[in-house]
């Protein structure tokens, strides 16, 4: 070692730090070319390559993604059309309907008057069809009476007699007049 | 000159001198000329391992190898020569980067401990290399008159002072810059090779008595040194890099 270090000192005085040595030069050059090489012809091609794939597969990537945004805009859109449609068709069969259901209120309506004012003029009529049979049917049974009431007073049948001259009739006109009159 | 009295072996250009391993027709193979050859293997095993078989979605080596190729190819590349001039030079720039980066590295890896591109050879190739470039790439632009146009800085309306300025000019850009190109990365590796050394030993030689206090101050400024290294090796490789792009792009400009 001390040797060793003496001998390297021996030579330093004649060492200049500035000047370099022939074989250190060709080595260097060697290696850098070696170098220079590797990377020129095989290394940097092979990154640039896949860098350039791996750039072409993103702006891919984002165009179709972009693609993909418009369609979503414009399925957005058709459905909103859809949905602004389908809310106006709503509305117009809403409007319709309640047309629909007043136009049919109105005629039930009438309709329900009409009937009520059938049954109430069939009562009417009814009724005074009643009256009448009631009427006449009174009118004879009171006939009868009072003829036979008569006839018993009397003591003879006045029957065929009352029939001629239509003294009950009359009389019974009489009475009936007067209820009119009364009423 | 290591041997003052004391004992105390300082690091001097000593430190910069090796054994050969061994000798081939001669020529003696030494540790530098070792480091520099593993430097070749290391940077192209490790973006073979990366990029060897790249994949689009990148697995960790691949991503942390697209992480340095688009650190140099981006933040240095198009910054200076801008993308569409620039693509022609990337290949050459990021395997300038990394194999500097690398050989200056050496200086804290243990067993190597030595940086590579403190043997002035290693960037005086590099620098060389990147002189021819742009010297080439002005002539191939510009032309012969072009050329000289271009690195004299000519200027018409210097007037009376234009022969200086185009004398100035013409040294600084033709020899003086490839040397400071080359030196700059050199002495900063060859300094900063010089100060780990010292620490380290001085670490190993106070670690007597009551001198170990002193030999924990001194490994406490070898771990901070070694840090301190790390970033420099970094920003060096970067500086060297960035000023043969913007040799290139002084190259490539337009004369006006």
């Amino acid at each position: 070692m001390i040797a060793n270090l003496a001998q390297l000192a021996a030579e330093e005085t004649k060492q200049n730090p500035l000047v370099p040595a022939g074989p250190e030069l060709l080595i260097g050059t060697i290696a850098f070319a070696i170098v220079f090489f590797f990377f020129w012809k095989k290394l940097l091609p092979n990154i640039n390559k896949v860098l350039e794939e791996r750039r072409t597969a993103i702006e891919g990537g984002i165009e179709e993604a972009e693609a993909m945004k418009v369609e979503a805009q414009s399925v957005l859109e058709q459905y909103k059309a859809q949905l602004a449609e389908a809310r106006h068709e709503a509305a117009r069969l809403r409007q319709e309907a309640q047309e629909q259901g007043a136009a049919l209120i109105a005629e039930m309506r009438a309709e329900g008057q009409r009937q009520r004012e059938e049954i109430v003029a069939a009562g009417h009529s009814q009724i005074e069809a009643d009256r009448k049979a009631a009427a006449s049917a009174l009118r004879q049974d009171v006939g009868k009476l009072a003829t036979e009431l008569a006839g018993k007073l009397v003591g003879e049948s006045l029957e065929d007699h009352a029939r001629q001259s239509r003294v009950i009739d009359r009389f019974l006109d009489d009475l009936e007049e007067k209820a009119e009159a009364t009423r | 000159m290591s041997d003052n009295g004391c004992g105390f072996p300082a690091p001097g250009l000593h430190s910069f001198l090796f054994q050969p391993l061994f000798t081939v027709g001669g020529y003696e193979f030494n540790k530098v000329m070792l480091l520099t050859l593993i430097t070749t293997f290391l940077v192209i095993g490790f973006f073979w391992a990366a990029f060897g078989k790249a994949k689009v979605v990148p697995g960790k080596l691949q991503m942390i190898g697209e992480a340095g190729y688009d650190f140099v190819r981006r933040g240095i590349v198009y910054e200076t020569l801008g993308k569409r001039e620039g693509e022609k030079y990337v290949p050459f720039m990021v395997s300038l980067f990394f194999f500097i980066w690398i050989m200056n590295v050496w200086s804290v890896i243990p067993l190597a401990q030595f940086p590579v591109s403190s043997v002035i050879a290693v960037p005086m190739v590099l620098a060389a290399i990147v002189w021819i470039t742009w010297i080439s790439l002005t002539f191939k632009r510009h032309g012969f008159v072009g050329f000289f146009k271009n690195i004299t800085g000519y200027d018409k309306s210097l007037g009376a002072v234009l022969p200086l300025v185009m004398l100035i000019e013409f040294f600084s850009n033709l020899l003086v810059r490839p040397f400071t190109h080359a030196v700059r990365l050199f002495a900063n590796m060859f300094a900063g090779h010089l100060m780990l050394v010292m620490f380290t030993v001085a670490s190993w030689y106070l670690l007597n008595s009551w001198m170990i206090p002193a030999a924990g101050v001194s490994f406490v400024m070898t771990m901070a040194m070694i840090c301190f290294e790390l970033f420099v090796q970094a920003v060096q490789a970067y500086v060297f890099v960035l000023l043969a792009c913007s040799y290139i792009q002084g190259a490539l400009a337009e004369h006006h």
